[in-house]
């Protein structure tokens, strides 16, 4: 039997039944990446002997009977969160050589809960695209076909779940970039609500937005994910004090009494009618589930791109000030000034993408232009949540697309790099809302690439979105199917 | 409005980044043509809107006052490009 191919819950089955080791396990994920990666490319680092070593300490623990709720788990993580003694490059030069000296806090909670870490995962540089091609180290590929992009920017996160070179994958939101590549592999991706999971050690873009959360092979490993994640953190003060559910009880079946709103604009011109005919089949779902369909209206979501593209870039011009070549990353070496120092380093390490938003929030924020810009932004965020405030007082849960196209092949885009920012338009409102939202798969285009359904539920409705997309899940019965050539 | 090569030079200079003449000019299209598809925010009057500053409704965080363990000096210089064993070190200032 495959091990690799097989979910958290039933891979935890087996080893408290002692059917198999962790080691063996851990074993099995490495030899599946030995014999894909090459055309996936998921991996920037890989650490074999030390997921060799932890699956050892976690099969101590589980012939204890101490592992915890993931003991004995392999998992990658996106190169965006911290890990103690890994090397953390963000997919950039500027970070190519950086070793934290500690871990994400997301990251000690999977070790706690006795996750072993496979290395870490190709993603767009700091997080800042939708195809992961501008990951500094080369993009990471479909694992539906390999001449596909996988997504962007936890790209590598989606690729190596839908690969199955790993169980499990760690990744970061803040504008889709969970969600989307989780649409394009035919995984599922939750973006939880902002402040649910701390953020220390998740190395910042865009600070209001960013979000980490699980990338897995379905929506019961997912809520397991979660129930480990989440929680209040004194060191990231944005994360909330509120009580940890048990996200497993809440995925039961049928949806009677349970409203789901279609929102009308998220249905947009330019929306693939592959993409629409496969939602609106899993919408059609959710109705034989038991759930009650209703049109609803986000009026000010044609606005989203706009704002995301002024508070994005803003944050994070004033969050990449940090790589000055001095304390962490890349120096030029070549410098003999300070200032030559700040602007070799950065100029070098930096790529094209990060350098124009950069240059996007810098201007934003700029004397003279900041009310003119950011603070319009702002307030036309503020109308954005009140949309979302007003549609969760009658419906539990949204249901529309994740993506307007399923994914496109790999430099189609590269050469327009704006034509890509409103590809994002279905995702970047939970952003600016902090609502949490999931992409589960509903179908396949006629070329068979993954098409994703977006669910989205208000502030800390975790509970609500699992379910709608657990009832999906059983109803659309794809989520066990895996690439067929890799 | 148009954006100059000029203005992308000041902001790039802001934001400590060098810029070829080329990349300047490049630059300067694109930021216009990103400043035009963010003009659509005035269609929307915002004069009674008060601004987003957090995505969830949460006050003051605060926590008691105590010391805590920390980043041990070495390892927190352990990533540093030049460094003496006490301080990052760069080319004089002064």
């Amino acid at each position: 039997m495959s091990l690799h191919r097989l979910t958290i819950h039933e891979l935890r089955e087996m080893l408290d039944g002692r059917q198999v080791s962790a080691v063996e396990l851990t074993r099995d994920v490495l030899q599946r990446i030995e014999k894909v990666e090459d055309r996936v490319k998921a991996y920037i680092t890989l650490d074999p002997e030390g997921a060799l070593k932890r699956a050892e300490a976690s099969d101590a623990e589980l012939k204890k009977g101490t592992g915890g709720p993931l003991c004995g788990i392999p998992f990658s993580i996106k190169d965006v969160l911290c890990t103690d003694g890994m090397r953390t490059t963000c997919g950039s030069r500027i970070l190519e050589n950086f070793v934290p000296p500690y871990d994400a806090t997301a990251i000690v909670k999977l070790k706690a809960a006795g996750a072993v870490l496979l290395g870490k995962v190709s993603m767009d540089e700091f997080a800042m695209g939708s195809t992961s091609e501008n990951c500094a180290f080369g993009p990471p590929r479909n694992p539906w076909d390999t001449e596909y992009i996988c997504g962007g920017s936890s790209g590598g996160s989606a690729a190596s779940v839908a690969a199955d070179e790993c169980i499990a994958s760690l990744g970061t939101d803040t504008g889709g970039s969970i969600r989307q590549p989780a649409s394009h592999c035919g995984v599922v991706g939750l973006k939880p609500t902002y402040g649910r999971v701390s953020r220390y050690g998740l190395v910042a873009f865009a600070s209001s937005l960013d979000q980490a959360g699980p990338l897995t092979k379905d929506v019961t490993d997912c809520a397991l994910m979660m129930n480990v994640i989440s929680g209040h953190d004194a060191k990231d003060s944005t994360s909330v004090d509120q009580k940890v559910p048990d996200y497993r009880i809440a995925l039961t079946e049928g949806l009677q009494g349970t409203k789901v709103g279609i929102p009308r604009e998220y249905f947009i011109k330019g929306l693939d009618p592959e993409v629409e005919t496969a939602v609106r089949q899993g919408i059609n779902s959710l109705r034989e589930a038991g759930a009650e369909i209703v049109e609803v209206s986000l009026p000010h979501n044609d606005y989203c791109v706009a704002v995301y593209y002024i508070v994005a870039p803003a944050e994070a011009s004033s969050n990449l000030a940090r790589y000055d070549g001095v304390r962490y990353g890349f120096r030029d070496r070549s410098s003999d000034t300070l200032l030559d120092i700040y602007k070799n380093s950065r100029s070098f390490g930096f790529g094209d993408e990060v350098k124009r938003r950069i240059i996007i929030g810098t201007y934003a924020l700029s004397s003279g232009y900041y009310d003119a810009y950011y603070k319009k932004a702002s307030q036309v965020r503020t109308l954005i949540t009140e949309d979302f405030k007003k549609v969760f007082e009658t419906c539990d849960v949204l249901a529309s697309p994740v993506t307007p196209t399923p994914a496109w092949k790999l430099a189609e885009k590269i050469d327009d790099p704006l034509s890509l920012y409103p590809t994002d338009i279905l995702t970047i409102s939970a952003n600016l809302a902090g609502i949490t939202g999931i992409s589960v798969p509903c179908g396949f285009s006629s070329a068979g690439l993954p098409i994703g359904l977006q669910i989205q539920a208000s502030h800390f409705q975790e509970e609500k979105l699992l379910r709608a997309a657990y009832n999906l899940e059983q109803r659309m019965n794809i989520s066990h199917l895996r690439p067929k050539n890799l | 409005m148009k954006i100059t090569p000029q203005e992308i030079s000041h902001v790039a200079d802001l934001a400590r980044l060098h810029m070829s003449r080329e990349e300047l000019e490049a630059m300067a299209l694109q930021l216009d043509d990103i400043l035009n598809y963010v003009a659509k925010l005035n269609e929307l009057d915002t004069e009674s809107v008060t601004p987003t500053t957090h995505a969830i409704s949460i006050t003051n965080a605060f926590r008691e006052d105590v010391v805590k363990p920390s980043l041990p000096r070495d390892k927190a210089l352990a990533n540093g490009p030049k460094q003496n064993g006490e301080a990052f070190v760069v080319p004089r200032v002064i």
